[in-house]
């Protein structure tokens, strides 16, 4: 007769990617770069967001680079690139989020000190990249008008998950009877008091608001890290 | 559908501390779910069966404990348990509640081992 017995584990599913976020962060923070993780559905106008995101960040003389997470192509890198920032491609080959430990592998050719900003752009899916921390320091969920206002109360593991609600495509708001209080109500229900904003990426209206938003984020960050005493860059 | 990469994690996990324990298998493990968690128990079970396969656990049950929303209210000044994850806001008096204090977790708690 064999016996059995219980042993207590009390381990985390995702502490490795857990782990190698945290040192990212720490990698992050060292070098004085802001990283920004957009999560949303496939569609809802992240490399478009993220293009125009870019561009006016280039011109301005801010440091930016960009990664994206596709499955297959490197579509999106190349239309990143037409910013003037560099930007590299992540192909996932099947899987439906992006990991720590495929960020670290990518960021290899790049000088971390001599970035602002990195953006990072998960793959389409509002449920799987919820799990997975990258590193990010901001983490903006995006939502289109032609989504659906309650989308935010179908994926509130996503929605709670962010920092910043991004809403897309508002000049289409008209056109589809885009209902704005009842897309407020439910981004607040599952995540009460986050930022709010609202964006045209064609047009470039809420553009200013985002970027000042980022900066002001980007700043109080600074702040934190300065105080932790992790950054060559805020040290008197 | 990233329940299949989350088994092959606890199937990973499970035998590191199940070798560490002098086990020759596992017969069961016990994983703690939040409500926030992001996890389909339906799809974890299939797969856990999968990642299972040639491993110690092969044939071992997968335990799911499904662990509650538990929020802070800043009104009441007390934890409470919410039904549901689309209205974060106090049941007793309606104030929103931020802070999570219980229901992201996705843990394991324990193995049962054999010897």
């Amino acid at each position: 007769m064999t016996t059995t017995r219980i042993v207590e584990v009390r381990v985390g599913v995702l502490k490795k990617n857990d782990e190698l976020a945290r040192a990212l962060r720490r990698r992050f923070e060292e070098a004085g770069v802001f990283v920004v993780n957009l999560v949303s559905s496939p569609g809802t106008g992240k490399t478009a967001f993220l293009e125009r995101t870019l561009s006016t960040l280039v011109v301005s003389g801010t440091r930016v680079a960009a990664l994206v997470g596709d499955l297959e192509t490197d579509n999106d890198a190349q239309r990143l690139a037409r910013s003037g920032a560099p930007a590299r491609q992540i192909n996932t080959h099947g899987r439906c989020h992006l990991e720590a430990e495929m960020i670290g592998a990518f960021l290899d050719e790049w000088d971390l000190n001599e970035l602002d900003y990195l953006f990072i752009e998960n793959v389409g899916n509002l449920v799987c990249p919820a799990s997975y921390d990258l590193g990010e320091a901001l983490r903006v969920a995006l939502l289109s008008v032609t989504e659906g206002e309650d989308k935010p109360l179908k994926y509130p593991t996503m929605f709670n998950s962010a920092d910043v609600a991004m809403i897309t495509k508002i000049d289409l708001a008209e056109a589809c009877e885009f209902d704005r209080d009842a897309a407020y109500a439910a981004i607040d229900s599952v995540r009460p008091g986050m930022s709010i904003l609202e964006v045209s990426a064609k047009r470039g209206a809420g553009m200013d608001e985002w970027l000042v938003l980022l900066r002001e984020r980007r700043e109080s960050w600074q702040r934190v890290v300065a105080g932790a005493g992790r950054s060559p860059r805020m040290a008197p | 559908m990233h329940e299949l990469s989350i088994a092959q994690n606890i199937v990973e996990l499970a035998t590191e501390a199940a070798t560490r324990a002098n086990a020759e298998r596992v017969m069961a493990v016990k994983l703690l779910v939040g409500r926030l968690a992001g996890i389909e128990p339906g799809a974890l079970l299939f797969s856990y069966e999968i990642a299972a396969q040639g491993t110690i656990l092969e044939g071992s049950r997968l335990e799911i404990v499904h662990v509650p929303l538990v929020v802070w209210c800043a009104h009441c000044l007390k934890e409470v348990e919410l039904d549901s994850v689309q209205r974060l806001r106090c049941p007793t008096c309606g104030t929103p509640c931020g802070e999570i204090r219980r229901g992201r977790e996705l843990d394991i708690e324990s193995l049962e081992i054999e010897p």
